[in-house]
């Protein structure tokens, strides 16, 4: 019978059937890092128990790090005690750290690839909701919470019931000064924050057969922001390219093996979806979010929804948003004012994001009523960028170059919003008080978007700024 | 490990309208810089609750209602659609926990935000958009008359009303049955998972 990846992935990680009609899945590669695991950690020392797979844990440390103060101790004391819990478990219980001192540090959702850990046809989770990132490479992957971080310790199983699967077919060539940022805020805009629930997304056709791993990653990596836990790429011939040399990609004699095997867990031909929708890349224009849930989005040239065009109950959430955001129903978005951009996390922190940035650049200075930073998602990133000469073109426009972690993405160390500070962001949530205060805006966005809004001090159209 | 048999809540109930209420509201990333869960609980839509100014808000939260239950220990929440979306952190669930709910009922969950309770022995249950905008109603109106949620009969009553509710069938099951906590089946399997370990490549770093 002809399968989906993920029914194939599926079955070979069912362990057995549990007494309560769910599955003990097999979680082959676990993603830990500072905060949502201590407590887990505690909960596997009060019930005398140890972690059965040291070797398939890999932790880094992103949320917490201050990206703008290299030394340790930090000035920060609670984020210091947190590095040092996660220091001390990993060490306890044996379980490769990529620490801040190995130059490997990063976003647990960039470590993973760039060290090959992730893997097509496996099981990974993490105590983050955008885990779905790995599917990027054709892995289930899927976020979890802290006493299922326990759980993974425990056993490397988790007691879960299977998801339906969505197949998302995006089919022909995006416009320039388009980006995959753009494609998934159309795709939640269309199918909804909460479209997902209970559905695994599959993103296919010919766009996302065109896009690169990093591309495909951006997409899978806002699933959740779409209600589903988890999204996937089949893998193909790009996808074992960027696996391949990784530290923990199969070595020589086992390689040919590996893509044989991961080539077989792609969806098959005929097989059946439970639900299938279709887009055309043509019909996709540069979008942004003009509220406080990452549905809703408008085309940088259209207008944000009038109130009465809305069902009672988007209204009444749009209602709330534009209150929250200062923002008149009806009317523009492009020209709304920003005073802060943030480039960087998980979605689009990547290297692919900040060459496709720089090229533009060049020559270009950010508005003095602006404050731009970046941040490299992971060390080597950052690595490769100085590498690049990407931070002298960043440093000259007058943005701030930081070093690795999440940032601005959920404001958990001193990068923070103050006020009713309005922020462009490349990021992937836009909720009341994600950036570190209250009363701050965001407006998501792709990279590029990012730099016109810097550059103008404006939401605007960067293919116009910068004559994409 | 032996759970409580979780078949019924029956608490007084604070109702927490909106659609789409996401984690970050329930509890603000900066109350995540913690190593432990404890004390999360006074954090709870801490900034719903509190101005910019450090003034109270208005807010269900903030009412006397909120306060009997923190006391009490025990509370049903009644929410509305998409309750608990966003991130996975259990922190939300653990901070309402803590806070004193010991169920919720609404008109959806977030998946993981649902497993999450789930595994805490906190049932989330359903109800159809008009029974809820009933329910919803009646707790506001009746704030002095306890709410039953029943798990093992699948439904949500107060008063005369009776409503039906629905919930996943393995969390009824786990509920009930004082097996909300995995742990125990999932340590059990232990030479199953050993050899499905063994047949898949990848763990062994091939
Ligand atoms: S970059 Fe943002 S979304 Fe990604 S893991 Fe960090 S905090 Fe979460």
């Amino acid at each position: 019978m002809a399968k989906t990846l993920f029914q194939k992935v599926w079955e070979a990680h069912t362990v057995r059937k549990l007494p309560n009609g769910q599955t003990q899945l097999f979680i082959g590669t676990h993603l830990i890092h500072e905060v949502t695991s201590p407590q887990a950690f505690g909960m596997l020392r009060d019930l005398g128990l140890k972690v059965k797979y040291p070797q398939r844990t890999f932790a880094t440390v992103d949320h917490i790090v201050p990206t703008n103060e290299l030394k340790e101790p930090y000035s920060d004391p609670i984020a210091q005690e947190m590095i040092e819990a996660l220091r001390k478990n990993t060490k306890d219980y044996g379980i490769r750290f990529f620490d801040t001192t190995t130059g490997t540090q990063g976003i647990v959702h960039m470590v993973g690839p760039e060290q090959g850990i992730t893997q097509p046809g496996t099981t990974i989770a993490c105590g983050d909701s955008h885990t779905a990132t790995h599917g990027a490479f054709g892995a289930i992957a899927f976020g979890i919470g802290t006493t299922q971080v326990r759980d993974v310790l425990a056993t490397q199983t988790l007691a879960l019931s299977p998801l339906k699967v969505r197949r998302i077919e995006v089919n022909g060539k995006l416009a320039p000064g388009v980006y995959a940022k753009d494609v998934i805020l159309h795709i939640i805009r269309v199918l909804g924050v909460n479209g997902g629930i209970g559905y695994a997304y599959e993103y296919a056709g010919t766009t996302f057969d065109g896009f690169s791993l990093e591309e495909r990653m951006t997409v899978c990596n806002m699933s959740i922001e779409g209600g589903a836990r988890c999204g996937y790429v089949n893998p193909d011939q790009k996808t074992f390219d960027y696996i391949k040399g990784k530290p923990y990609a199969p070595k020589a004699a086992d390689w040919d093996a590996a893509v044989a095997r991961w080539a077989s867990f792609a969806s098959d031909a005929g097989c059946q979806y439970d639900d299938v929708k279709v887009f055309k890349a043509e019909d996709i224009r540069p979008t942004v979010t003009w509220g406080i849930t990452p549905g809703q989005a408008v085309f940088i040239d259209e207008k944000m929804p009038a109130l009465e065009t809305l069902n009672a109950a988007d209204r009444q959430t749009a209602e709330d948003a534009y209150a929250h955001m200062k923002l008149a129903p009806d009317t523009p978005i492009k020209g709304t004012k920003v005073d802060v951009c943030f480039l960087g996390s998980c979605t689009n922190g990547r290297i692919s994001d900040l060459r496709e940035v720089a090229k533009y650049l060049k020559g270009r200075k950010v508005s003095p009523s602006v404050k731009a930073i970046v941040v490299p998602g992971s060390q080597l990133t950052a690595i490769q960028a100085v590498h690049e000469g990407l931070d002298k073109i960043y440093i000259e426009a007058g943005f701030e170059w930081r070093g690795a972690g999440c940032s601005m993405c959920l404001a958990m160390n001193p990068d923070k919003l103050v006020g009713d500070q309005l922020c462009a962001s490349s990021s992937n949530r836009n909720f009341k008080g994600r950036q570190g205060s209250q009363t701050g805006r965001t407006v998501l966005m792709s990279p590029l978007m990012v730099a016109a809004a810097a550059i103008t001090g404006q939401v605007t159209d960067a293919r116009e700024v910068f004559k994409v | 490990m032996s759970l409580a048999k979780i078949t019924q809540v029956k608490a007084l109930a604070l109702a927490v309208p909106g659609d789409d209420i996401d984690t970050d509201r329930i509890i603000p990333a900066r109350f995540l810089r913690c190593v432990t869960f404890d004390g999360l609980g006074e954090h709870a839509f801490r900034d719903e609750r509190t101005g910019p100014d450090g003034k109270e808000r208005p807010h269900p939260m903030n009412s006397a209602q909120a306060a009997r239950i923190a006391a009490a220990k025990q509370g049903v929440m009644v929410v509305g659609f998409n309750f608990g979306c966003g991130s996975s952190r259990e922190h939300a669930p653990q901070s309402l926990w803590r806070y004193g709910f010991t169920a919720f009922v609404g008109g959806s969950f977030a998946e993981i935000f649902f497993g999450n309770s789930t595994t805490l022995g906190v049932p989330c249950l359903t109800l159809s958009k008009e029974d809820l905008a009933e329910c919803d109603a009646f707790v506001r109106a009746n704030p002095d008359v306890e709410v039953t949620v029943d798990v093992a009969q699948l439904t949500v009553s107060a008063g005369a009303k009776t409503w039906k509710a629905s919930i996943a069938a393995s969390a009824r099951d786990g509920l009930v049955n004082g097996k909300w906590d995995p742990i125990a089946d999932l340590l059990e399997g232990a030479d199953s998972v050993a050899k499905t370990a063994g047949g898949l490549a990848y763990v062994a770093g091939k």
